[in-house]
């Protein structure tokens, strides 16, 4: 029984990883687009909304996108007037989540591989007859590829190793909204230590191997630069 | 308004910025290469992004031919990928995730005219690169980059080419090297090219037409060699105030290594080099080598002598000397003297006198 549960967590934990990383990516390269090159004023106050996950405790966090996506909050009343139930104790509620809790370790490197790639390729894909579409995705996009790797590492990794937003969003259910974070300290509350090393030592070791995987994506991009 | 009467590039263009207005209405011939001329800062980069559409913000007019880029009185504004120009920019600006084969196609599958494979091919024999296309950007010389930037814009089949200052970051020796590719470039395709430098040694070799820029507006504009005589202007080029000649190598004097160049005022001695009797030479003669002697100088080292009248006297950047201009039966000349022999010799607009060539640079 035991194993199967540890088992269940660690799928559903790479699941949960696997889809935040996916829609990481796809919202955060336009925000990083649009702060790294736009000179409106709003640049500022957008930059440090999608800086605050970052600072904030993940319970507070948690506790806000609770009462945003419970019965009575705002998100809840719309996704059970479309049909869809209440997301609060969900894995849907869960991505919701993890996506919003992650941003800014997606968001920061991609804007910085946006702001020092500079206004010229661009530029020069214009001058060649590039539309700006086309230029985004031919030229911008495969330049700033060792950011969006960077994001995609640390969107992930982050998602794996959160703890505060699953517990307040998603409970503790066994199948549906229970990951590695969560199992273990269920198992330190149940006093199974032994059952906690294991995990523990497991999640010890990816962190390493991730870190690893960053630093040397990083020394061979600064090689290229 | 300014309107060019043979299809060429029309230009009215007014930006401001902190400390700098560019305020420009100048037309520019449809052929060959017009050279934009001025001191860093007196707006020849700005120049060049405005007709390309790249500097949004300056208001006015721009048109190619028939072909209206600009409008702003209108609100009208072709977009840069919609305008078919060729950008060739100061530093190397390939893309760094492509290797040069990729750079190339990159712009010929998006020109607007049809694909045409013999462009490309073409564009590639005329710059020299066709051993370096299986390299990646980061392993090519700067002189290697500038040239794959050039084949890549011919490639996307271009109405205008724009240079800004495309030698400027590389070395003297890598800097011989392109200059006889572009002027390949001039000669080979009848492609107009604006191309922005702060050298006299590049106007002289390829500008056909000469625009000189200052603190943002047009200074002088015309035939390059019209305006390097001008002595409207001789501080623009300081210490290299001098004249363009073109010229026909007439005979060739094996004896003492000699060719001479006839050009429509007389005709100059220059070392030979190798031409071929009818071949068309540029010639360059700056004021400082020339003197002037109001008798004919019988025992002078200096062989290349022509019978001119002065048509002007103007003063120079430093009040010692001045600038004289000479009419030599047709064409200019200009030489720099001191104040003093001026006087002493009676010198003034009307006077005819030799003018002794010390030295004559041929530019291709």
């Amino acid at each position: 029984m035991s194993e199967e549960s540890v088992l269940g967590a660690v799928t559903l934990t790479l699941q949960l990883a696997s889809l935040s990383t996916l829609l990481l990516l796809i919202i955060a390269t336009p925000i990083a687009w649009w702060l790294a090159r736009t000179p409106s004023m709003w640049r500022s106050p957008v930059a440090a909304l999608v800086t605050l996950p970052l600072v904030l405790p993940p319970t507070v966090l948690g506790f806000y996108l609770l009462v945003l996506m419970g019965p009575d909050g705002p998100l809840g009343r719309l996704t059970e007037a479309l049909g869809l139930g209440v997301l609060s104790f969900t894995f849907t509620g869960l991505v919701i989540g993890s996506v919003i809790f992650s941003l800014p370790f997606a968001v920061q490197p991609i804007q910085r591989a946006f702001e020092g790639m500079g206004p010229r390729p661009m530029e020069v894909a214009a001058t060649l007859g590039a539309r700006p579409l086309d230029a985004f995705f031919s030229v911008a996009l495969p330049q700033a590829r060792p950011g969006l790797i960077t994001a995609a590492v640390l969107g992930f990794s982050h998602t794996v190793g959160e703890f505060g937003v699953v517990l307040m969003i998603g409970g503790n259910i066994p199948g549906e909204t229970r990951v590695i974070s969560t199992q273990i300290y269920g198992y330190v509350e149940a006093m199974r230590y032994s059952e906690a090393h294991w995990l523990s030592a497991l999640m010890v070791v990816f962190s390493f191997a991730v870190l690893f995987l960053l630093s040397s994506i990083r020394s061979r991009a600064g090689r290229l630069l | 308004m300014t309107r060019s009467a043979n299809g060429g590039l029309s230009l009215q263009l007014r930006l401001e910025r902190e400390s700098f207005t560019f305020d420009i209405e100048v037309a520019l011939p449809a052929r060959g290469i017009s050279c934009v001329f001025g001191a860093s800062g007196s707006g020849k980069t700005t120049l060049l992004r405005c007709v390309a559409g790249l500097e949004t913000e300056a208001e006015g007019r721009v048109s190619l031919g028939e072909t209206v880029w600009q409008d702003s009185a209108r609100r009208w504004l072709v977009p840069t990928w919609q305008r078919r120009l060729g950008y060739i920019f100061q530093e190397a600006s390939l893309f760094e995730h492509l290797d040069v084969q990729g750079n190339l196609d990159y712009g010929l599958r998006r020109s607007n005219a049809p694909a045409d494979a013999a462009t490309l091919a073409a564009a590639i024999e005329l710059l020299g690169i066709g051993s370096l296309l299986r390299r990646r950007p980061e392993g090519l010389s700067g002189g290697e980059r500038q040239r794959v930037a050039i084949a890549r814009a011919l490639a996307s089949q271009p109405r205008l080419l724009l240079l800004d200052e495309p030698l400027a970051s590389l070395d003297a020796a890598r800097r011989r090297d392109i200059l006889p590719w572009l002027e390949r470039l001039r000669d080979e395709i009848a492609l107009p090219m604006l191309y922005v430098t702060h050298s006299m040694e590049e106007v002289a070799r390829l500008a056909d037409h000469l625009l000189v820029l200052e603190n943002g507006r047009v200074k002088a504009s015309g035939p390059a060699g019209e305006v390097l005589a001008s002595v409207e202007n001789p501080s623009i080029v300081g210490e290299e105030a001098g004249v363009l000649l073109s010229g026909q190598i007439a005979l060739r004097d094996e004896l003492w290594q000699l060719s001479r160049v006839d050009f429509p005022g007389g005709s100059l001695w220059v070392r030979d080099q190798g031409w071929q009797a009818g071949q068309m030479v540029r010639l360059r003669v700056l004021a400082r080598d020339v003197s002037l002697a109001v008798s004919e100088p019988r025992d002078s080292s200096i062989q290349n002598q022509l019978r001119a009248v002065i048509t002007a006297v103007i003063a120079d950047d430093h009040p010692s000397q001045v600038l004289v201009r000479l009419d030599c039966s047709g064409s200019a000349l200009l030489a720099r003297v001191t104040r003093r022999a001026l006087q002493a010799l009676s010198l003034a607009p009307g006077t005819a006198v030799w003018a002794l060539v010390k030295s004559v640079a041929v530019i291709g």
